[in-house]
């Protein structure tokens, strides 16, 4: 072996002797390479966007999608590597295959993250694997409304529930974000990835805990905020994916599914837009400030 | 697996669903019922238990508890009844700890559904699941032998429950106040008794609202009239 560092990063089992977990660490750092992901969660629903890197002309666009539905009413997107992402997808699907198993109801969004921070945390115990290269964002709008119990013969009477308590409500979006040392919170807004801080910055400016924006207004920021976070100087091309989640009663009728072609254009063009009035007012600024010096 | 004929209605003319059971097996030949009403939900059961024409248990209690507010009634097999009922009642107090809220009664009546089902070639159990919950008030589901379940407004179950079909149809109520739900059960479950061989003792009832779980009691050397508990 080689006399390398302290030693205290070869193996996901051992503390550093100041508290630190190297390897998981370093899984953070391959998370930060990532394309940036982002998620909102807004008073009608849930959205999530991805920006994509394209790496190669020959792939093909629109294809190779990023952002997966674990459930009807679930949607995951992740940054960080691809594989490993797509190995936390098939684990969440089994997951709320399960939980439907066991309680005949869909699993809500809090069970799944918990149970998938379980899945992540339990890959920073053992010297066999490695912790999670992902950072993953999990959207989901719990129903409502009263679900049938799966398999149920019949709807059952439309009478006959008494003693409601109807003050209170049940359900709504949800967005959760999991951290490859298996912690995750609940958020309003949620971004990773390479361009995780600026994003951040404008998630921030959205009045998201308040009055809220509405569903089709956190599509456009969402993709305004992907654009702002991609670095021109630095990355390549990049394409823009973009998921959504409602109630029962709006676009989506409660399921997870991909922003529509006509929208997503249309978000994209007030994207590039609001950069290109940006990044000129900066110009102008300069200029001023080249007068000022005259 | 070996079923023995006893307490088959050709041999001593007294049961009638009883060819289900194992020979020497404790039967729940039984009057149990649960009704929504305008709070919640009532469970009604009497308290006979026989192995086929003796009576083990005069005073049994059929009404079991799962969760704080979500009960059954049990009917068929003693022992496979009670056995379901312990496990889904640590299922649900699992899903309780682990979830930090009560379950629902339609969680309940999953579970339950799950294990009458995959084991329905070596159960005999008639189970009527009776909650209340927050979130969908009081409710009531029925599984039957087979293990299919079923939602309804009110449901009856055991052999009583053949004697008493046109009296609930006429008498069942929409939103009844809780007195007079507890007037239609007691009525009903007193004619159960009266023309089924294999029901009879006590009236034993479980009111679930929002303020919890609430026990009746109900006699028959007083008519089943006063309320003891």
């Amino acid at each position: 072996m080689t006399s390398i560092g302290t030693g205290y990063d070869l193996a996901n089992s051992i503390f550093s002797p100041d508290g630190r977990n190297f390897q998981v660490e370093y899984a953070v750092k391959a998370v930060e390479n990532g394309g940036t992901s982002i998620g909102i969660r807004c008073k009608d629903g849930v959205v999530l966007a991805v920006e994509k890197i394209v790496t190669s002309k020959l792939l093909k666009p629109g294809a190779n999608k990023r952002i997966a539905t674990v459930d009807r009413h679930l949607g995951v997107v992740y940054s960080g590597m691809v594989p490993d992402g797509r190995h936390f997808v098939d684990r969440a699907r089994d997951e709320s295959r399960s939980w439907r198993d066991t309680f005949k109801t869909p699993i809500p969004t809090a069970d799944l993250a918990n149970r998938m921070g379980s899945y992540l945390q339990a890959y920073t115990l053992y010297q066999s694997v490695r912790p999670f290269g992902i950072t993953a964002i999990v959207g989901g709008f719990d129903s409502e409304l009263e679900l049938p119990v799966d398999g149920e013969v019949g709807s059952g009477p439309s009478c006959g529930a008494g003693g409601k308590d109807t003050s209170k409500k049940h359900g709504g979006p949800f967005l959760y974000m999991i951290e490859p040392s298996g912690l995750y919170w609940g958020y309003y807004g949620a971004a990773t990835g390479k361009g995780r801080q600026a994003a951040k910055a404008e998630l921030e400016k959205l009045d998201l805990s308040g009055e809220g924006i509405s569903l089709e207004e956190a599509v456009k920021e969402a993709a305004r905020i992907i654009y702002v976070a991609h670095d021109d100087s630095k990355d390549k091309e990049f394409e823009l994916e973009m998921s959504w989640i409602s109630g029962a009663d709006g676009p989506t009728k409660g399921k997870h599914q991909e922003v529509p072609k006509a929208l997503r254009e249309e978000a994209e063009r007030l994207a590039r837009k609001a950069v290109a009035d940006e990044d000129s007012d900066e110009e102008e600024e300069a200029k001023e400030g080249e007068k000022m010096e005259e | 697996m070996e079923f023995g004929t006893s307490g088959c209605l050709s041999e001593d003319g007294i049961h009638v669903d009883m060819d289900r059971l194992k020979k020497g097996e404790v039967n729940l030949g039984t009057s149990i019922m649960a009704v929504t009403f305008k709070d919640g939900v009532i469970l009604g059961a009497d308290s006979r238990t026989t192995t086929g024409a003796y009576i083990a248990n005069r005073v049994t209690d059929k009404l079991t508890r799962v969760h704080d507010t979500i009960w059954c009634c049990r009917s068929g097999s003693a022992a496979d009844t009670q056995a379901v009922a312990d496990i889904v009642q640590y299922q649900l107090g699992l899903f309780a700890m682990m979830n930090g809220k009560p379950p629902t009664t339609q969680t309940a009546a999953a579970i339950f559904q799950e294990i009458c089902y995959s084991n329905k070639d070596r159960l005999s159990a008639g189970l009527i699941i009776a909650g209340w919950d927050e979130r969908h008030g009081g409710q009531v589901y029925s599984i039957p032998l087979g293990g299919s379940l079923h939602k309804q407004s009110y449901a009856i179950g055991g052999s009583g429950s053949t004697y008493i079909y046109g009296y609930c149809d006429a008498n069942w109520r929409e939103g009844m106040e809780e007195a007079d739900a507890v007037k239609f059960v007691k009525g009903a479950l007193a004619e159960a008794i009266k023309w089924d061989g294999s029901s009879g003792g006590v009236i034993r009832m479980v009111v679930l609202t929002a303020k919890g779980a609430d026990r009746h009691l109900y006699l028959p050397d007083t008519d089943y009239q006063v309320r003891h508990n």
